[in-house]
Parts: structure tokens; C-alpha cells; sequence
């Protein structure tokens, strides 16, 4: 299909933005300027000024002695480059594909895109229109490419919409300067009297080249559509991605509902389609005012499940401020896998079943109480017992080395280990008593010694040597003795868990 | 006529005991068999499934006691298939010990949660998902309201629900099926030998309903509830000395 786009530029956008702030601005002339050289230069003018001759580069002092009312601020550096990332965001409403054009304002791939807002006529005299209410002139064009819509949104006189494959016949008249040059080479044509484009686009492109640089050549191909020209977008465009605009801002929950369940759906028969299933996606809402609000959530295992995702995001609607109304849905799935279609009429008791309603069930408590308070655990190959276990990263990820169950081990553990009073004897035989909380436990049955040895490649520490002893009333302890039994009493007893 | 009466009165009960929320099971898909003598407190001798299930376990040996038996009857009663939801303050539980009570720690989902608040609503949420076969709760308290929140969503999912109360203070009423209170005691020797035996429990069945309460000495071995005789090792042996 061929591509449309659209060139925005804005003449005046750093004393617009300034005029938004200062309504007395709006009807006197106003510039903006830096000091260069131990001299203020105005570096933006707003149409008024610019009407009484006043341009940018001139010098304040020479523009004050034009028009003496002159209205003289400091700039903002950062302002313009500021500005053009806030616009292109904005713009998001009205094409996915926005990117910012080095030289100055906005290009826009509005391939299919326009027939929502009834036509290119119709889009861009409402992206005109609503940027004049938020008290921005802007001058836009659509062409076939970027280069043609960026000459005509500048220099173009009356129509602003290129017929598709007109933009020769429409980039004749126009000068040089319309191609995005470079400031020398306009000069040289100027002087060697090539003052259109139409002068020059009979020369044979070779001759050009020669005389004018590559950059020459290419420019002008581009602008011919001859030559592709490729734009950076501000946001990567995603595949699995849906969209809806609404005609009016949304206000109420009920709205923002349905617009979600409709993209939803929308989302998840194409997932369904390509047989996938999402992780993690994005809710995002465009508001009115500009402000951009996200919703995120994940799944335990890929999902295009419409009414299990609606419930997930439900649990955040609330989160979203409608403000002054809610103009652009968009729904993004960011992490997306692999999910074979169950057929869920005919197995309604079956396991897989089952288990769809158990990650269902784990996906709505991640939501409301945060990944990190589900686990599941797998064996690791440690006989630290504190390490003996290691977390699941998903709910399928299976056993691969087995369970140890030779030796027995506590049901409750205790971590860290509590320091206990520990009456021993004999050297390396179980204890005969011990004290915790306050208690006296009379050992009468004991197991071991079991010695585990400190990973000396992970920490540090004295081996331990394990008993697993009953008291007089039947309770049983997992008991350690930490470091060799010694003269000096270098060793420490620990109390490790607690035994059915 | 006397014998008509019973009958009548046998027909009466096994028609009450699904109004009461207590799922009948089919015959012979039972495993009732492996809890021993506990399963004779119970009506039918069926361990009631799909139900909330009540230990009272303040101290700690109480409670590591508790988690084994209520493990070893989830892992004796329902299918090793299913996960089981462990809901908890915090993680207390060493998951590698699970296996000695027949129940695979990779099948078990740990949820822990600070606030007692939200973890009623976990375990209400856990209890109504088909897809577990049961939940274990860790909690403090649990009043009457609750229980019988409780109780309703294990109705309508045949969940079956073990809530561990580690406050023993104010003991209400419940709607709880069972009551159970769990201790630990001295463990037999093995063939004999020294050291530690097999774990054994006093079972304490407080509470239960259309059942009889009763106490039991068992211990778990080899994967089922056996009941403890007092002193059967001595008997034996001198019965051996008797005959040399």
C-alpha cells in the first residue's frame, strides 16, 4: 500500500507556549531572546512581530528600534525539543506511527488512519483546529512523502492535501530551500539563478552530483519519492497492539469499561488466531489534557482469555483518573506466548481445566497482593537445608533433580536458627537437655549426629552437626551444634525446627 | 418393625448429610481406609471432603504437629494430581519435608500475606477455584461470620479447607465440619532400634458433626495412619522369652 504522510510545523511554538501563560501576550508584539556574544538575539518571534519585519537572528536593540512596545523574554534552550516530545505524544491519538523531525515540528505516517475522522481533508483541518485551541498555529501537509509534505507544510501556498503521485507538479513552484538543504547550496543556486525546483529537475541527476554533493541528489529524490526516506518513531510499534479513538472524551467508569472490553476482544481473537497467549500488557489511556495513564498486568501463563483478562484489569480501573475525559484506548501485549486453544466446552472437568482456573486464580492474587507473596519451590542441590529449596519462575517449570528423603527433615524450620542452652556431656553424643523460651526439654530419644558442611564457595561458617531428639512429652527438635566439640566451648547449639 | 425403624432412620440420615454440605462419595472410590481408626468418627467412616476443617495449634510443636497430619491427610485422601494452596503469614514451612508426608512440595503454591485481612480474602478466593484440590490456612483468628463464608465456598467448589488457628483464646463457635486438636508425643522405636520412631500424635477430634468425637494415639508410617497399641514391643518379646 502506498505510504501517506503527514508534515506538521509550527512557526511559532516556543512564544505560543509562552502566550498560553501569559494571555497579555496574545495581541503585542513578542520575542523571545539569548544572549550571543555579549549581545541579545532574538531566537523566536510570534506572528505579530514577525509581521512588523522583525525575524529571528536579529539583534533586540534592532528590532526595539522598529517597534519601540516590543515585548522582549528570556528563552527556554530546552523548550523547543521539550515541546516537540510533549506534541508528539499528544499525537499518538491520531496515528500510531508519530516521530520528530530533526529539522524542526512533526512527521506523521497517517497511512490508513484518515478515514476514521471521515477523509485527509477532514484529519487535517481537526488537527489544526485543536491545536488552535490549545493556542498553537501549526501548518500541516499530507503527501506521498516526507519530503514533499515537509516542503508544502512550509512553503506551500494554498492547497496543503497532495493528490497521491502529484507531489512532482506540486513541488515546481516552490524554492530550493523546500528541500531541506543545506544553507550553501541554497545560496549557490540562488546565485546561478536556479530559483525553483522546477529549474533544476531537468539537469541530469549525474551533473547534480557533481556540482552540489550526494546530500544534494538525495534530498531531492526523496522529496520526488524516488529515493525512500526512513523516520525514527517515538514509540517502537508493536505487533500485538490495538487502538480505539473516541470521537468524544470519555468520562465515566462504565465507558472506560467498555472501550477495554472492546479492545479486549479485538486483542484476543487475533491472539487466539495466531494460537497466543499474553504475559503482560498495557492499558494505556491518552486523556484530553495530555496526560497519559497506564495500566499493567501479568499473567501466571499466557492467556487470551477475555473475560479472565477483563477481571485483572478490572481490579485497577479505579486507578484511572478521567479528568477532563479520556480521548484515545490503547491495549498492548507486551510479553506474548505460545498458547495452545483448549476446548473448553467439551472439558469443562478436565485437568486442563482445572488448571486454567488455578492460574486464573493466581493471576487475580498477583494483581491485588504482588508477585512476590505466591511461590512455589523446587529442590536445589545444596544440603544446606536453608538452601535445599529454590523458587519456581512459572507455574509449569517441573522437578528436574528430585526430592532428598532419606534423612528426616523438620516440617517447620526455623531461619534464622535460635541460640539455645544446651547440657551435653560427651562429646559428639546428642544432648541430654536443653533450654528454649524459657522451657527445660529432658532429651530421652535422639537421632544422629548428621553432619552438614558449610558450602565454603558460597559463605563462609562452621559445619553443623544435626540431631533430631524427642522430649519427655513426645515433641520433637531438629537441634545443631555448630563448630567441633571443644575444651574452650568455641561452639554454639542451635535450635533448627520443629518436627510433626 | 424395630428393624424398619433403623432403616428408615439410616435413609433419613444419608438424605440430611448433603443438605448439610457434606459430599457423599461413591463406593469404592474411597481411600478412607488409610486414616486408620480416625475414619470411624465420622458418618459412613467418610472423611467429609469439601469442607472447612478446623486445628487449634497456639504453640509451635502444636502447629509443626498439625501440618503433618493435615499433610498426610491430604496426600492419603485427594489426588496427587491436583496443587494444594498453602496460605500462611509467612513461610514457616520447610517445603523439602513435605515429601516424608507423601504430599510433592513442587505441587504446593505458597501464598503469604502480612495483613490478616487480606489473607481471609486469599483463602475465601483459593477456596472457590476448582483447580486445587485443597487449602491449608495459617491463621490467627477466625470468627463465626467467617467460617461460615468459608464453609459456603467450599460448597459450591468441593475444595476441601484445613485452617490452622494459632490464637487459642476465644473459641467460638464455627461453622467448621471438624474440630481437631493435634499434640505431639513419644514416638515408638522401630523394630527395636534406638533413636527417634516414626511421627506419632495425640489426635484430639474436639468437634465434629453427625460424627462421634473421639481420641486417638497414631503415628504415620509408611504413607498411612496406623494406630499406636500401648507397649506392643514388650508384650512380644515376652511371649519369644517364654517359648525359649
Amino acid at each position: 500500500m502506498q505510504k501517506r504522510f503527514m508534515s506538521i510545523w509550527f512557526p511559532h511554538l516556543s512564544t505560543d507556549w509562552f502566550t498560553r501563560r501569559h494571555a497579555h501576550l496574545k495581541d503585542v508584539p513578542f520575542v523571545l531572546s539569548a544572549p550571543h556574544h555579549g549581545r541579545l538575539i532574538i531566537t523566536a518571534t510570534n506572528s505579530l512581530a514577525l509581521a512588523k519585519g522583525i525575524f529571528s537572528g536579529m539583534t533586540v536593540a534592532d528590532a526595539k528600534a522598529i517597534v519601540p512596545s516590543l515585548e522582549v523574554m528570556e528563552d527556554k534552550p530546552e523548550l523547543p525539543r521539550k515541546l516537540h516530545e510533549r506534541m508528539g505524544d499528544w499525537f499518538i491519538r491520531f496515528t500510531p506511527y508519530v516521530s520528530i523531525d530533526p529539522l524542526g515540528g512533526l512527521i506523521l505516517d497517517i497511512t490508513g488512519c484518515c478515514h476514521l475522522w471521515g477523509g485527509e481533508e477532514a484529519y487535517l483541518t481537526t488537527i489544526i483546529k485543536r491545536l488552535r485551541t490549545k493556542g498553537y498555529t501549526a501548518r500541516a501537509s499530507i503527501s506521498d512523502t516526507i519530503g514533499s509534505a515537509w516542503a508544502i507544510a512550509r512553503y506551500g501556498k494554498d492547497q496543503f492535501i497532495v493528490k497521491r503521485g502529484e507531489q512532482v507538479q506540486a513541488l515546481l513552484h516552490l524554492p530550493p530551500e523546500a528541500l531541506r538543504l543545506e544553507i550553501e547550496i541554497t545560496e549557490r543556486l540562488h546565485k546561478l539563478g536556479l530559483r525553483q525546483v522546477k529549474d533544476f529537475l531537468s539537469i541530469p541527476s549525474y551533473s547534480l552530483r557533481r556540482r552540489f554533493s550526494a546530500q544534494f541528489t538525495r534530498r531531492l529524490n526523496q522529496a520526488l519519492g524516488i529515493e525512500e526516506e526512513l523516520v525514527q518513531p517515538i514509540y517502537p510499534v508493536e505487533e500485538f497492539i490495538e487502538r480505539l479513538p473516541c470521537p468524544e472524551p470519555i468520562l465515566t467508569r462504565t465507558g472506560i469499561e467498555i472501550a477495554l472490553e472492546q479492545l479486549l476482544h479485538a486483542l484476543c481473537e487475533r491472539l487466539q488466531k495466531e494460537g497466543k497467549g499474553l504475559r503482560l500488557a498495557f492499558f494505556v489511556c491518552y486523556r484530553a489534557d495530555g496526560e497519559v495513564l497506564h495500566i499493567a498486568i501479568s499473567t501466571n501463563s499466557p492467556s487470551h482469555n477475555v473475560t479472565h483478562l477483563f477481571k485483572l484489569f478490572e481490579l485497577k480501573i479505579s486507578s484511572i483518573q478521567p479528568g477532563e475525559g479520556i480521548e484515545l484506548f490503547m491495549l498492548e501485549a507486551k510479553n506474548v506466548e505460545h498458547h495452545s486453544p483448549v476446548q473448553e466446552q467439551i472439558w469443562t472437568d478436565h485437568e486442563r481445566a482445572n488448571d486454567n482456573s488455578l492460574s486464573e486464580l493466581l493471576d487475580r492474587l498477583t494483581v491485588k497482593i504482588g508477585e512476590q507473596c505466591i511461590e512455589r519451590y523446587l529442590p536445589d542441590e545444596h544440603h544446606i537445608p536453608e538452601r535445599s529449596f529454590k523458587r519456581a519462575d512459572s507455574l509449569h517449570e517441573a522437578v528436574t533433580t528430585g526430592w532428598k528423603k532419606e534423612k528426616p527433615r523438620p516440617i517447620e524450620l526455623l531461619n534464622p536458627p535460635h541460640l539455645i542452652e544446651v547440657m551435653a556431656p560427651i562429646p559428639d553424643y546428642p544432648p541430654m537437655h536443653f533450654r528454649y523460651k524459657e522451657k527445660l526439654h529432658r532429651i530421652i530419644k535422639a537421632d544422629g549426629p548428621e553432619r552438614i558442611e558449610q558450602e565454603w564457595w558460597i559463605g563462609r561458617g562452621k559445619h553443623r552437626d544435626y540431631y533430631y531428639v524427642e522430649d519427655e512429652e513426645g515433641r520433637r527438635y531438629w537441634l545443631f551444634r555448630s563448630g567441633h566439640y571443644s575444651e574452650e566451648k568455641t561452639y554454639k547449639w542451635f535450635i533448627h525446627g520443629f518436627f510433626p | 418393625m424395630q428393624t424398619n425403624k433403623a432403616d428408615i432412620f439410616a435413609q433419613l440420615k444419608r438424605e440430611i448429610l448433603p443438605l448439610q454440605g457434606i459430599k457423599s462419595m461413591l463406593p469404592g472410590t474411597s481411600k478412607d481406609h488409610k486414616l486408620g481408626p480416625i475414619r470411624f468418627a465420622f458418618a459412613n467412616a467418610h472423611f467429609p471432603l469439601g469442607a472447612i476443617h478446623e486445628f487449634l495449634c497456639e504453640e509451635a510443636e502444636n502447629a509443626a504437629a498439625s501440618a503433618g497430619f493435615i499433610s498426610g491427610l491430604i496426600s492419603s485422601l485427594l489426588k496427587a494430581e491436583a496443587s494444594v494452596i498453602w496460605v500462611s503469614a509467612k513461610q514457616t514451612i520447610f517445603p523439602p519435608a513435605l515429601i516424608s508426608f507423601g504430599l510433592s512440595p513442587e505441587k504446593v503454591i505458597f501464598i503469604h500475606s502480612g495483613k490478616e485481612k487480606q489473607l481471609l480474602w486469599i483463602i475465601e478466593e483459593a477456596l472457590k477455584c476448582k483447580g486445587v484440590s485443597a487449602v491449608v490456612a495459617e491463621i490467627g483468628d477466625l470468627s463465626f461470620t467467617y467460617s461460615r463464608k468459608l464453609q459456603l465456598a467450599v460448597e459450591g467448589s468441593s475444595v476441601t479447607g484445613f485452617i490452622m488457628r494459632r490464637k487459642e483464646k476465644n473459641i467460638q463457635t464455627s461453622a467448621a465440619v471438624t474440630r481437631w486438636q493435634i499434640h505431639p508425643t513419644q514416638s515408638q522405636s522401630i523394630e527395636g532400634l534406638p533413636g527417634v520412631g516414626y511421627p506419632a500424635w495425640n489426635v484430639d477430634l474436639l468437634k465434629v458433626r453427625n460424627g462421634k468425637p473421639a481420641k486417638w494415639k497414631v503415628a504415620w508410617a509408611s504413607g498411612k495412619f496406623v494406630p499406636i497399641q500401648e507397649e506392643p514391643a514388650f508384650a512380644f518379646k515376652s511371649e519369644e522369652r517364654k517359648a525359649g
